[in-house]
């Protein structure tokens, strides 16, 4: 029911329910404010948001005031103004006044409405509060004297992160918002407070004294350190990465962002490769230009040349990488190629590898099905998204997998893969729930296709959905969730074994026995490098992680905050990053260097621009055509039949903070992994 | 530096219901509503006090635990609320209320009575542990200010005389009668009744 009121003399119709703030600022009329966050419950806390309202004799927090039929607000009275004056006064009380050392100087909210709305001058001349700095652990610093207790960060971490660990402990001048206990923040959505907090109060622990953010050039881009391709804004200054935050995106991560995806960033200074290396005689690896680089590539490419050469994608690889990668390996007659480092049993019809129902549609599911997968620690934010329709009510989870704390309720019914085959058959009584659910889902996570009998398994998945009625008229709720960012681009481009080729398993055993001569690694480094045996290895890619140490020739690739690189994320949503700094050294953007290689192994591909490498990548699969879009993937059979074995899922990320090359070599992971895993293993005595 | 709680020597590494207590609690608990027993936890950690004192880190972990409830909401409640002892005191608890209206009836002599008395100083504990004394806010009792408040009673109409008599039955293991010292009647005139003597019941107009 729509309600009509008057905001400062203008007439506007809202649904009945929305707040005055909330209309305001549908307006445009800004009113201001600290505690109130559209994405957080209201809690009328701070009195930043007063207003007028005719017949009321007092002011009124717009922010928790329902409109009502009729009603007359004004923004712009002495009342009001007196009002926000006094808030502020108030607030300043206790605040210290060291801008000029803090953190969230320039971009402070608490700054800006005191410049806008306050008194300019204090009354207040007795001495200030003072409270204890707080450890929050490796990603956020919390300065504590600056917090105005607006409780964001308390209703993020309880609400949204689901792990309630803050709280506002005493009261009256002895207010502190903490944790009580010491301890680090545990949720890996932790660093999110740090933006949420209105004032210095919390700041990034990594970025603490970098840079001022007026310095900062800022990028829009994309993650790739998990699969759900969130948005991100890249912060520079001069050829530095000095700090990532999420962006909003309400399709993916409305404005969150996981601890790793957010403070890697020191990870892309370190290891870097910068200039080609050649392994010389001796068995170092020793600088090389780029012509005799791509050369000895090119050289043992050709010499060796059809199933004797192989390639395997990494996580990280974009699009463009790929599909260059993959024509060069046609051309020079070659069906083995590989994308699925961890042995996947996936790369079926297209809708039985992408999270069909899209994230946003976890909203409108009622029941959940999660195989092989823990959610929190392969996207955290999706785990959020799980948390906040469970949150709404009348929605029932269920796990077949190993055992976690997923910040919601669920029912975990063993990490036996016979489990599927009885939710399948119907007997199991969790079929009954998805079965009566109007829009079941399902999540399945690479931990149940990353094994032997992988196909298996993903077909009693694709069972399970038809049998519930998870696969509807515009509604499918098959999902899989990948952890690699590179994984839904490398198989809509068919970055798989051709006829007769090997996969990952078979090009090392291939390596293994000598059958394979050289391999190419396309920053893959999640493979055992050791089945490598005797082959000549090509590494391409950023970081000195695995691959690079094994390698023979070693090519200095970009990192994904270095190029504009296609990705295609979970969903199958095609995205692509942005250039926020230029490779280090000799390095360059990665589909160059195959382009580049394969004019010297005398294949040079029918392009040479970006817009001719995505066209290509168009033709190959039109699903490359459209950017940030979702496209619905047809409903065919997949998986297979067969018997599953016994052996029970396993969790496949052991170290949340630790996944890839460049959260690898980051301190401030490093720190996140020694306060959190290492202690955790310790705790449940399966350390050491 | 404060020391935080999980630091302070004085934490117990346990904390254990009497069997009695326990089966209080479970009745307080059933008193809610399923999903809302929460709401038990201020009575629950009542209860706590009365058995130990004060309350332990230990003890608000378990209370969070008995209710289903995060740990940092059961801080939250308990450091709200000054009736709650999160360190140890003194069997008797002394709290002196100093806020204006006992305050201009000679709140100040009362304490002064209290320090020189127990030969402590505000927040701190006789060596023997047996007396803490402690300075509060309005009691709600200022009609028969100044107020001393022990365990479950308040000690009223004080004056320096009256409370060093009232500490020294304590500490001879009494307990003395609560209520006003001076001997009135709750809170009736000081002197007597001023009005209505006659004796005899009175019956008002209107009453049948
Ligand atoms: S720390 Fe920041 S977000 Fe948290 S209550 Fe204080 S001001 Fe608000
Ligand atoms: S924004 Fe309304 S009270 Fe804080
Ligand atoms: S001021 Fe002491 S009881 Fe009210």
């Amino acid at each position: 029911m729509p309600v009509k009121l008057t905001i400062d003399g203008q007439e506007v119709e809202v649904e009945a329910g929305s707040t005055i703030l909330q209309t305001a600022d549908y307006m445009g009329i800004e009113i201001p404010r600290f505690c109130y966050h559209e994405r957080l419950a209201i809690a009328g806390n701070c009195r930043m948001c007063l207003v007028e309202v005719e017949k009321s004799p007092k002011p009124v927090a717009s922010c928790a005031m329902p409109v009502a039929e009729g009603m007359v607000v004004k923004t712009d009275t002495p009342m009001v103004k007196k009002a926000r004056e006094g808030v502020l006064e108030f607030l300043l009380i206790n605040h210290p006044l060291d801008c000029p050392i803090c953190d969230q100087g320039g971009e402070c909210d608490l700054q800006d409405e005191t410049v806008a709305y306050g008194r300019g001058k204090s009354r207040f001349e007795e001495n200030k509060r003072a409270v204890e700095d707080k450890d929050f652990g490796p990603n956020v610093k919390g300065t504590m004297t600056r917090c105005i207790h607006c409780t964001r960060c308390i209703r993020f971490i309880t609400d949204v992160a689901g792990v309630p660990e803050l709280g506002a402990t005493g009261r009256g001048e002895h207010m502190e918002v903490g944790t009580y206990v010491e301890k680090a923040l545990s949720s890996e959505l932790s660093g999110n407070i740090v933006d949420l907090c209105p004032v210095g109060a919390l700041t990034s622990r990594p970025y603490a004294f970098t840079a001022r953010s007026w310095e900062l050039k800022k990028t829009e881009s994309v993650d790739v350190l998990d699969a759900l391709g969130s948005a991100i804004r890249v912060d520079t200054r001069s050829n530095q990465v000095m700090r990532i935050l999420p962006a909003i995106n309400d399709d993916i991560n409305e404005e969150w962002l996981g601890d790793k995806s957010r403070n890697s960033y020191d990870g892309l200074l370190r290891q870097r490769l910068d200039r080609p290396y050649v392994r010389n005689k001796k068995g170092k690896l020793e600088a090389a230009s780029w012509g005799d680089a791509l050369k000895a590539v090119a050289a043992k490419l050709t010499k060796a040349g059809g199933s004797k050469i192989a390639a395997i994608a990494g996580d990280l690889a974009d699009a463009e990488a790929m599909v260059a990668l993959k024509d060069l390996f046609t051309a020079l007659g070659s069906a083995n190629i590989d994308c699925r480092q961890d042995g996947a049993k996936i790369g079926g019809p297209r809708g039985s590898y992408i999270f069909n129902s899209g994230i946003a549609g976890i909203e409108e599911a009622d029941a959940l099905l999660l195989i092989g997968t823990n959610p929190r620690v392969e996207a955290p934010v999706l785990n959020a998204r799980i948390r906040k329709r469970y949150l709404k009510g009348g929605f029932k989870v269920g796990a077949v997998g190993p055992a976690a704390n997923l910040t919601y309720k669920h029912e975990n019914f063993g990490d036996e893969a016979k489990i599927l085959e009885a939710i399948a058959s119907g007997k199991h009584d969790f079929a009954k729930v998805l079965k009566d659910a109007k829009r079941p889902m399902l999540i399945i996570g690479q931990g149940a296709v990353a094994r032997a009998d992988g196909d298996v398994i993903l077909g009693l998945a694709r069972k399970i959905a038809e049998a519930t009625g998870m696969v509807t008229d515009g509604w499918n709720g098959f999902n899989m969730l990948h952890q690699a960012a590179a994984r839904v681009g490398g198989l809509d481009l068919g970055f798989v074994p051709g006829k007769g080729g090997h996969d990952v398993a078979g090009i090392l055993d291939g390596a293994e026995k000598g059958e394979i001569e050289v391999v190419y690694l396309l920053g893959a480094d999640e493979i055992d490098m050791n089945r490598l045996g005797k082959a000549f290895v090509i590494y391409q890619g950023h970081h000195g992680d695995a691959g690079a140490h094994r390698a023979d020739v070693v090519l200095p690739g970009a990192a994904y905050t270095e190029k504009g690189g296609t990705y295609v994320n979970t969903e199958g949503r095609v995205q692509v990053t942005r250039l926020a700094v230029f490779p280090p050294g000799e390095a360059k953007e990665d589909w160059k260097i195959l382009r580049a290689l394969a004019e010297v192994a005398g294949h040079a591909p029918g392009y040479d621009t970006i817009e001719q490498v995505r066209a290509r990548l168009a033709q190959v699969n039109p699903v490359f055509g459209r950017l940030d879009e979702l496209s619905p993937a047809a409903w065919e059979a997949f998986g297979a039949e067969g018997k599953v074995s016994g052996d029970a899922f396993a969790a496949t990320i052991a170290n949340y903070y630790m996944t890839d090359p460049i959260s690898r070599a980051s301190t401030t992971m490093a720190e996140c992994t020694a306060a959190f895993v290492n202690t955790a293993a310790e705790r449940t005595g399966t350390h050491g | 530096m404060t020391l935080h709680p999980e630091d302070q020597p004085w934490q117990p590494k346990s904390f254990a219901f009497t069997e009695a207590n326990l089966a209080q609690a479970h009745k307080i608990i059933k008193r809610y509503p399923e999903g809302r027993q929460q709401s038990a936890v201020m009575p629950i950690l009542d209860i706590v006090q009365r058995q130990e004192g004060w309350v332990s880190l230990a003890a608000m972990n378990l209370v969070g635990e008995m209710l289903d409830m995060a740990p940092m909401r059961v801080y939250e409640v308990a450091t709200f609320y000054t009736m709650f002892h999160l360190k140890p005191v003194g069997k008797v608890h002394v709290q002196v209320c100093t806020n204006v209206p006992c305050q201009l009836r000679g709140s100040d002599d009362v304490v002064h009575a209290c320090k020189k008395e127990l030969g402590i100083g505000i927040g701190e504990t006789t060596a023997d542990g047996k007396f803490s004394l402690a300075e509060v806010e309005c009691l709600g009792a200022c009609v028969n200010a100044p107020v001393i408040w022990i365990g479950d009673d308040f000690y009223e109409d004080l004056d320096a005389g009256s409370t060093v008599k009232m500490i020294e039955a304590f500490k001879r293991g009494e307990t003395p009668k609560a209520g006003s010292q001076t001997g009135r009647q709750t809170s009736a005139p000081a002197g007597g009744p001023t009005t209505l003597k006659d004796a005899g019941p009175t019956t008002l107009k209107g009453d049948a």
